[in-house]
């Protein structure tokens, strides 16, 4: 926690930040246990081993994606491409690796490169046309759309000539340390990018320019900030988070499937809100986040498992985001 | 920051209660459908069945689907879920086969029967598949059609894609029908136009050009059926025959019309009902067919609006 070697206003707005993100870490990891424990009484079938291992592979890929959402909304932006950017970066592994045939580490560079550089894109569009960061990536997220169905002749592409490929996501080193625990590698990279992001958040210059940037972006310009070039930086690396999260999908479907990925930028965002990030930027953590996208899965798997009506269940998420947010404002307006 | 996470706490324990009323009956036998879909109206109609038998023999059923037909990973959470809840057995429509092949074992091992429907999945793990047989059902289109045009003259084939099972099956059907049987019937042409429906528009409007005494065409699915109604409309073409396939606001309309002779309807509740009652029949123990015919039906202007056809039909 040392910001002396940062303006001392910044330094005050990212000390309170980090202190109201831990009550709001307390506030949701809070709800996630209550479902927990409730889900657990209300049927037997929701605390198995292997249930619970779905309820984290089924959060790996929206996890990945709502950190690369934060790292943006933190800087008081919006990213409404992730979903297709990981569909782009998924077609673009499954080009390289099956149609080139090239090996898998040329594919997993291909699918990182292919993100940083369509955020940097995104980016670029956001700091120099001045265009804002809702009508850019929502312009990115049907480019992409578009061309992952170009990209792919409109069909899945299989990654059955790379054998190595289910390593990514389904299999399991865990499991191979610790007989009966098999924990897919797909959350273990879920965890590892969000211990990465969280580092970068709070302990690198640029993570306190993500904060700077969302509190008082016109203070961090006056401060001598070069803003543009680390606005373009941030979502760089929200994209090739975005690359790490179309690598995880198409391991764990074995297949690049072009027409996916439109929506699960608006789960990525419920993640993210509902672990206690503000949309109006400067606020927000990454453990809250993650917990938000727990929260998330945690909550349609057991509504699943009791049976609920589809319908119902998406009344019951949404509910759900709009009374969390709810919440944190209500903390905010005390504190 | 106590009352705050109470009342949240509060909030996701009401829900939970919520849901818990739903699951009141567990006692019953219970079969989850994971499907490829959920808001469409072709599905909708296929968990109407499902709920149908569900009623007749007093067992459980739910029934999901994806939002859209490309979100094989949410497709694969849900079948997940499903196989969490110790299920009597489970009914699948699988958007990706291949993806969900993991999980299908999984069933297997467990040994809860695994009923495909619809299209079905691609592993010799079902039991059976309920789905329409598509080479019947064209083959009646194409027994409609030489009714229509007095069995004699030019026919053409707007298909959706010469890749998919059902492309195959109801353009086989057709072509096999009339070659056995319709000696004075000619085939010039099949074409594929995607089930898109301006492109097969353009394609008809070609073949049109090329045979200016056709006498009949056959739209093999939606997309094309509705193209080759635009396609002759266009080329301000009559006396045309023209049979269609499935339903739709638009192919409903123009039998009403009179500008599309009839259309072959797949039976969704059919679908639903018959998987259901497969799947009770696996759970007994008691033989099951490989594959189920779940039905179709002619229908035109005469009895669209029969409530057995209405049934069926979607918009």
């Amino acid at each position: 926690m040392t910001n002396t070697d940062i303006a001392a206003p910044m330094a005050a707005t990212t000390a309170k930040s980090r202190f109201s993100g831990a009550q709001q870490k307390l506030l949701a990891f809070g709800t996630l246990i209550i479902l927990v424990i409730g889900f657990s009484l209300a049927s037997p079938n929701f605390m198995q081993t292997s249930n619970i291992l779905a309820i984290l592979q089924a959060t790996s890929v929206n996890g990945i994606l709502a950190v690369a959402a934060t790292l943006v909304i933190i800087t008081g932006g919006i990213d409404l491409s992730v979903g297709t950017l990981m569909t782009f970066t998924a077609v673009i592994a499954g080009v390289v690796l099956t149609y080139w045939g090239f090996p898998l580490p040329i594919g997993i560079i291909a699918s990182l490169l292919t993100g940083a550089l369509v955020g940097l894109t995104s980016g670029a569009i956001i700091a120099k046309m001045k265009i804002p960061p809702f009508i850019a990536t929502l312009g990115m997220m049907l480019i992409l759309k578009g061309l992952s169905l170009v990209i792919s002749g409109t069909k899945p592409i299989y990654f059955n000539d790379t054998p190595s490929f289910p390593l990514i996501s389904t299999e399991s080193f865990i499991g191979d340390l610790i007989p009966g625990v098999p924990v897919p590698n797909g959350v273990l990279v879920l965890f590892i990018v969000a211990g990465l992001a969280s580092y970068i958040l709070g302990r690198t210059v640029l993570g306190r320019y993500c904060f700077a940037l969302g509190s008082n972006e016109e203070a961090a310009r006056l401060s001598g900030v070069s803003v543009d070039n680390w606005k373009m930086a941030v979502y760089s690396l929200s994209g090739g988070i975005c690359g790490i999260a179309g690598l995880v999908i198409a391991s764990r479907l074995n297949s690049a499937q072009p027409a996916l990925g439109q929506g699960y930028e608006l789960d990525a965002i419920a993640a993210v809100v509902i672990g206690g990030t503000s949309l109006a930027g400067g606020r927000g953590t990454i453990l809250g986040t993650v917990i938000g996208a727990l929260i998330m899965s945690v909550l349609l798997n057991g509504l699943r498992i009791l049976s609920m009506p589809q319908e119902w269940q998406t009344v019951v998420t949404g509910s759900i985001i709009i009374i969390a947010v709810y919440a944190d404002m209500m903390r905010k307006r005390k504190a | 920051m106590f009352t705050r996470r109470t009342f949240l706490g509060a909030v996701s324990a009401t829900a939970v209660v919520a849901a818990t009323g739903v699951a009141k009956a567990a006692d019953k036998i219970y079969i989850p459908l994971i499907s490829k879909g959920f808001q469409h109206q072709f599905w909708q109609a296929v968990k109407a069945g499902a709920d149908k038998a569900a009623k007749e023999f007093d067992i459980q059923v739910t029934f999901e689907g994806p939002d859209t037909e490309a979100q094989v990973d949410k497709q694969i959470d849900m079948l997940s879920a499903a196989l969490a809840k110790h299920p009597a057995a489970i009914g699948f429509a699988a958007l990706d086969s291949k993806a969900a092949i993991p999980l299908l074992k999984k069933a297997q091992a467990e040994k809860i029967p695994v009923i495909a429907f619809d299209s079905g999945v691609d592993s010799d793990i079902p039991v059976t598949t309920c789905s329409t047989d598509n080479v019947a059902a064209a083959a009646l289109a194409a027994d409609k059609m030489a009714a229509l045009i007095g069995n004699e003259g030019k026919v053409a084939l707007v298909v959706h894609d010469q890749t998919s099972r059902t492309g195959i099956d109801r353009r086989d059907g057709f072509v096999k029908q009339i070659k056995a049987k319709y000696p004075k019937i000619e085939i010039v042409d099949i074409q594929y136009g995607a089930g898109d429906q301006l492109q097969s528009t353009e394609i008809t409007k070609s073949i049109i050009t090329a045979h200016p005494d056709i006498k009949g065409f056959f739209g093999a699915n939606e997309g094309s059926a509705i193209g080759v109604v635009n396609g002759v409309k266009e080329s301000k073409k009559s006396n045309v025959v023209i049979i269609g396939y499935d339903s739709g606001k638009a192919q409903k309309q123009a039998i009403m019309d009179g500008v599309m002779a009839g259309a072959i309807t797949q039976n969704p509740v059919g679908i639903g009902y018959e998987t259901v009652k497969a799947a009770l029949a696996a759970v007994k123990g008691q033989p099951v067919e490989k594959h189920i015919d779940t039905g179709f039906y002619w229908y035109d202007k005469s009895n669209i609006a029969d409530p057995k056809i209405a049934a069926v039909l979607y918009d």
